[in-house]
């Protein structure tokens, strides 16, 4: 039975030493078992993640030994680049327990925006202007889904539903007869084509694994200046060597080939600037409360409309971001900008990476290791020559895979107490 | 008591369109008293607390708070003068941990508007200890792997870790188990002892003889009786619940006079 792991009623206050080893005097040892005990519980984390890409690796390289190959391995960033930095506003509408569907053709309008605006017709924009009002447009559509949602009432599925139809509207009265809008502009199209130097991709290890291990030995020096327990120095000093280590390796095989892509860079700065934002601050911390329960945050005196207004805003924001790299991956905007799988696949990420549908857990983390796996798939069976058709039928399968994980691992925490 | 009291509600009137739910209350509470409230459903105990919690807004009479008149308009004007309710249903979100859950609403900032996680997670620390709440392991795991008594525990925690001087409990046990009720009535005689002020909202007459000072007794929206603990039985205060006499009764005022 699972339930004796929450030893049932409290065995009346008993004396402070109750059995279980004081925070400060915690092992290794103690951590590992928690993790066993976590994922025997439903708290999976990135398990499945890891699980997933091994079948997915092992699968595809003995169908084809060009898909562990540097080559591909850059590939596969710039196919997931994009998705990536969508599914990253993604999670934090679906932190709310909320979905938004308009994203794909948000995406779509911020990359025709930002392919006219830099049309060299005579008044062309400067790069800069065009970029930001690009991703400005994004967050007042953003803003403007928030509002409907919130102040009127309108289901979020439903808001954005429409917008996804109307969205879809303006891209292609954007565009107009011209059917397509090559994007003319050196700084945009090397967003996702120009690549870093290799010693300045290894001058990038060595700054962020050095930033890194100084926040993770801040935080032990705070902690234990403020008479807290915190983690033994083997586990951080593993944790920041495993980063280390993995940051060294994608660099060292990107650069085998043409090196790490400029966007890399973009996603990575991205990823930590809202992991910051919502683990950091207090806006994050309300958007879990709200996630968690609305009753609870709106007592705690937390302005609940603000706090999803705001959320649509950074999805859609994201979503402009997203836009604009696609734009620079295939450098031009046409009518399909913003179709396709990138809609679903943007959601499926973060889905895919661990974050809940039904709100309230969720990591910005997701997106990318979710996005990994999905740009892993449509890659993988591209390089066996199958279609769109075995493409979305697969994907479609792991996004049901994951979304069951998420039902199973859910309804156990609630069993095991730790929902 | 000698002493004045710390919250005293004067006639206190409050009715919603044409249903008089409160009618010339009389309340008090003294700090390191704690004084039980109770009343059949629908005598109007939960209004009554929510006007002291400023939700609503009373019709007629006055609250005083530390000697002073004081008006209501919303929930921050009685946090801001100390009052904390934990209700019935506690508001905890059940996927932040203990320390971001007490903290909600008011967390403190550390340098660059971060989150001062220490500081919180030793504040909360602290306030469990001096409440001697042993049985949450750490203030780490979230709220949803607790015990309905450990939630409480919590919400109660939350509640008098700001300062406050008068904490209302909207019924603390009744989804609770023996052992796990056992816990809570401790730890609200532990708030008494610490000088704090508290109202005990119970149906259960065994709970509140066990931890309560003193009994208020609210009938259709009157206050019928108040007792102190030690001079009365279960028995006088179930009549008085049951069929308390009113100064009037609602409904029947235009006959009587």
């Amino acid at each position: 039975m699972k339930l004796t792991k929450n030893p049932a009623p409290e065995p009346a206050p008993v004396a402070p030493s109750g059995g279980h080893v004081p925070e400060s005097q915690r092992k290794i040892g103690d951590y590992a078992r928690d993790y066993v005990d976590g994922i025997k519980g439903g708290e999976l984390g990135s398990l499945p993640i890891f699980i997933g890409m091994l079948i997915i690796c092992i699968v595809f390289q003995s169908q084809n030994d060009q898909f562990l190959t540097s080559g591909n391995f850059v590939n596969l960033i710039l196919q997931s680049a994009a998705f990536m930095t969508i599914g990253m506003g993604v999670v934090w509408v679906l932190l709310l327990g909320e979905i938004d569907l308009s994203i794909g053709y948000v995406s779509g309008v911020a990359g025709v925006i930002t392919a006219i605006l830099l049309t060299p017709d005579g008044n062309t924009s400067p790069t800069a202007v065009a970029i930001v009002i690009a991703i400005l447009s994004g967050t007042a559509i953003g803003t403007f889904h928030g509002i409907l949602f919130t102040k009127i009432g309108i289901p979020s599925f439903v808001v954005t539903l429409a917008g996804l139809l109307a969205w879809n509207g303006v891209v292609l009265l954007l565009i107009g007869s011209r059917g397509t809008v090559t994007l003319q502009d050196d700084f945009t199209i090397g967003l996702a084509n120009d690549f870093l130097s290799p010693e300045l991709a290894w001058l990038g290890v060595v700054a962020a694994a050095g930033i890194y291990a100084g926040a993770q030995l801040n935080e032990v020096r705070v902690r234990r200046a403020a008479g807290l327990g915190h983690e033994p120095m083997l586990l951080v000093g593993l944790r920041i060597g495993a980063l280390t280590l993995a940051l060294a390796a994608v660099v060292a095989i990107a650069n085998d080939d043409r090196g790490i892509p400029w966007v890399f860079v973009l996603v990575g700065a991205l990823l930590l600037f809202w992991t910051y934002i919502l683990k950091r601050t207090k806006f994050g911390r309300y958007v879990f409360a709200v996630g968690g329960n609305v009753e609870a945050a709106r007592r705690a005196g937390i302005n609940v409309d603000r706090i999803r207004i705001s959320v649509f805003a950074i999805a859609s924001t994201m979503a402009a971001i997203g836009g604009i790299i696609l734009a620079s991956r295939l450098r031009s905007v046409d009518t399909n900008a913003g179709g396709g799988s990138i809609l679903l696949y943007s959601i499926a990420a973060p889905v895919i990476g661990g974050t809940s549908l039904f709100g309230g857990r969720g990591t910005i983390k997701s997106a990318i290791l979710g996005a990994i796996v999905i740009a892993s798939i449509d890659n993988g069976l591209g390089l066996l020559g199958l279609g769109s058709g075995e493409k979305f039928v697969i994907t479609g399968g792991v996004l049901l895979l994951a979304v069951t994980v998420d039902s199973l691992s859910r309804r156990k925490q609630t069993a095991s107490g730790r929902a | 008591m000698s002493t004045t009291p710390l919250l005293q509600l004067r006639g206190v009137s409050k009715h919603f369109g044409a249903v008089q739910v409160l009618q010339q209350v009389d309340f008090h509470v003294s700090a390191g008293e704690v004084m039980a409230l109770v009343g059949d459903n629908g005598a109007g105990k939960s209004t009554l607390i929510k006007c002291i919690a400023g939700i609503h807004q009373i019709d007629g009479g006055e609250i005083v708070f530390d000697g002073k008149p004081v008006t209501m308009s919303g929930p921050k004007d009685s946090a801001d003068l100390g009052i904390e309710v934990v209700y019935q249903d506690l508001a905890l979100a059940d996927n932040l941990d203990v320390v971001q859950n007490m903290f909600l609403g008011r967390e403190e900032l550390g340098s660059r508007r971060q989150l001062n996680e220490p500081l919180m997670e030793a504040r909360a620390k602290k306030t469990l200890s001096d409440l001697s709440v042993t049985t949450i392991k750490s203030v780490r795991q979230t709220v949803a792997g607790l015990s309905g008594g450990q939630r409480q525990s919590v919400a109660v925690a939350k509640a008098v870790m700001w300062n406050s001087r008068l904490v209302i409990l909207d019924e603390p046990t009744a989804a609770l188990g023996v052992a796990q009720t056992r816990q809570v009535l401790d730890l609200v005689k532990r708030l008494g002892e610490q000088g704090l002020a508290v109202v005990l909202i119970s149906h259960n007459l065994h709970d509140i003889f066990e931890v309560a000072d003193s009994v208020t007794v609210l009938r259709l929206g009157q206050n019928v009786a108040e007792y102190r603990v030690a001079d009365t039985t279960s028995q006088e205060v179930v009549q008085a619940i049951t069929a308390g006499s009113m100064t009037s009764v609602p409904g029947l005022k235009k006959e009587l006079s």
